[in-house]
């Protein structure tokens, strides 16, 4: 098996994260001097490249990682389609640099980019999707929930992010509530399919390190399967509550995200089971999974929370959302696609990381508190975002409640800062072991 | 064998459930109690928004960056005095320089966001299940 593609895929991953995060302190530093950068990178690119960045991040390393994984039990069918991908991947993500960096722009929230750069990224999905299925498709209807899962979340992904260019079409465009619904129905879509392959990819590992298929087969494994799957199609309307559209829109939404208190109640049930078996697992992907966890249970609770549309009501349009969305893009996504790295990396060479043990642990600790930081400075700025909105005229002028926030904002970036340092503890021994591996 | 007979046949369900609930939403689902079509001055301006990246700082409906403020009802609040910020490049918003017809553009879509319903919106009607009915423009 080559798997020089499948490291490729990985390297460019955490080079988007590393910039990613790079680009989102320059732009919590323009939050707090709005002067800084503002001529050569105004806040509106930076905050795009920092998305893209982060997103490419996500992308590209839940498919390194898939690739990797179906490779090891099967025979990847096109090996030159995953070359194709890659070589795809990475010239549009240069592309997409440029678009935003010149001003050329399609203006979509996250996906900022010349809506022409849709066509090479959908091509990317479907050399995907051709590879994927015609790799694992006599094992899928017997197999565990993980290829159903990263057979969804591909499936998925190019319906949501293909239905997300539907604003071009003049019936959409030029109706204010329909462009809204476009836009945020298909991008429930897409971090649905995205987490359908990184979830997907949780189980993989987890499997894998405890050495026990079951959790990955069997009827409730599809239960909760079936329970996200409704969840990503059905769901997305808890970010438009307050939209004015058919009621039954919201009622629909409201009802489908509450199925979420069950995956709540499954995780305290299991944490209580947990508690009387002694499994001690030395790996720093189970720990890393582990704290997943920690972050799924606090970012599900904030999650159902502002899913009642009462509560909603406060929290929408504040820095809650912001909240919620970082939360399970560093505290979960992130963590497994590092647990996911750490497992392949020690599959390779198992010793290739021993020496840098001490670091690794000081910056999974970093990692966790900065993370807790910042979260827990979004929810307060959140919280006093909500009662700005809710005051009643006269109220203090927009500039002068951010003027207010600084503090605020001080900690938040303070907590970016002490991140950034972690993730260049973690990634930068795993890159070098992943280069390591490419070249030979 | 019969478990994964019923695997596939609830996938195949949700599937076509999805297709017809897209459907739904995109034609009568979003059909809207408020008077929301855009005429083509708005829908240029609505173009400028999104080429100049507005809604990294602003937000419609409060979805959007949080640097600037929710631009959802600002025409009632300032009519056409919006025009007056549009170039002037306070704080962190870029110096723009826009033609007079650009800004007549941008001052109907901000006419059409603002016919479109309220944010935020404070006259919501709160059910025991916690759901809320929300204001529109027609009443």
């Amino acid at each position: 098996m080559n798997k020089k593609t499948h490291f490729s895929f990985l390297i460019l991953g955490i080079i988007s994260l590393k910039l990613g995060l790079f680009f989102g302190l320059l732009a919590g530093a323009q939050y707090m001097v709005p002067e800084f950068l503002k001529e050569i990178i105004p806040f509106s690119q930076m905050r795009e490249l920092h998305v893209t960045m982060v997103i490419s991040w996500i992308i590209l390393t839940a498919t390194g990682c898939i690739y990797y994984f179906i490779s090891i039990d099967n025979k990847l069918a096109f090996p030159k389609l995953e070359k194709a991908h890659i070589i795809i991947f990475g010239l549009t993500g240069i592309l997409i640099l440029i678009s935003i960096l010149t001003n050329n722009m399609g203006g979509r929230e996250y996906m900022t980019y010349n809506p022409l750069l849709f066509f090479p990224i959908i091509i990317g999905w479907l050399l995907f999707a051709i590879n994927y299925y015609q790799t694992i498709i006599k094992k899928i209807v017997f197999g565990p929930v993980y290829l159903w899962m990263w057979m969804t979340g591909i499936l998925f992904m190019i319906i949501t992010y293909s239905e997300a260019h539907l604003w071009i079409f003049s019936f959409f465009k030029g109706d204010v509530i329909k462009d809204i619904t476009v836009q945020w129905k298909s991008y429930g879509g897409i971090v649905g399919s995205w987490n359908m392959l990184i979830y997907g990819t949780a189980i993989y590992v987890m499997s894998k390190i405890k050495g026990d298929d079951r959790i990955a087969k069997g009827k409730i494994a599809f239960f909760f399967y079936f329970l996200g799957l409704t969840n990503l199609m059905f769901g997305w309307a808890h970010h438009t509550y307050i939209i004015p559209h058919k009621p039954w829109i919201r009622i629909l939404a409201y009802g489908i995200s509450m199925t979420e208190w069950i995956i709540l109640g499954s995780m305290i049930l299991n944490w209580r089971k947990s508690l009387n078996q002694k499994q001690k697992i030395n790996s720093p992907a189970y720990k890393w999974l582990l704290s997943t966890d920690v972050w799924i249970f606090l970012n599900l609770v904030l999650a159902l929370l502002i899913s009642i549309p009462t509560i909603n009501l406060f929290t929408h349009g504040t820095h809650i959302t912001v909240a919620h969305s970082m939360g399970t893009t560093i505290g979960i996504n992130s963590t497994i696609l590092i647990a996911a790295i750490f497992y392949i990396v020690s599959k390779e060479n198992k010793f290739s990381l021993n020496k840098y043990k001490k670091r690794l642990n000081i910056a999974f600790w970093l990692f966790h508190i900065s993370l807790l930081v910042f979260w827990g400075s979004l929810l307060y700025s959140g919280y006093l975002k909500g009662i700005w909105d809710q005051m009643d005229m006269p109220k203090t002028s927009f500039s002068e409640f951010i003027t207010d926030l600084k503090p605020v904002i001080h900690v938040l970036v303070s907590g970016g800062l002490f991140l950034f340092i972690s993730i260049e503890f973690i990634t930068n021994p795993l890159i070098k072991a992943l280069i390591n591996k490419s070249k030979k | 064998m019969n478990e994964q007979k019923q695997n596939l046949s609830v996938f195949i369900i949700l599937i076509l459930l999805f297709t017809v609930h897209t459907y739904t939403v995109y034609t009568s689902g979003t059909e809207n109690i408020n008077s929301t079509r855009m005429n083509t001055s708005a829908i240029k301006g609505k173009a400028l928004w999104q080429k100049n990246n507005c809604t990294s700082c602003h937000q419609i409906y409060g979805l959007g960056g949080y640097l600037g403020p929710d631009l959802t009802n600002v025409y009632s609040r300032y009519g056409d005095g919006v025009k007056s910020f549009l170039n002037a490049g306070i704080e962190s918003m870029p110096v723009y320089s826009f033609s007079d017809k650009e800004q007549q553009d941008l001052l109907e879509f901000f006419k059409s966001l603002n016919e479109s319903g309220f944010y935020p919106n404070k006259d919501v009607e709160k059910t025991w299940y916690g759901n809320i009915k929300i204001r529109d423009k027609t009443r």
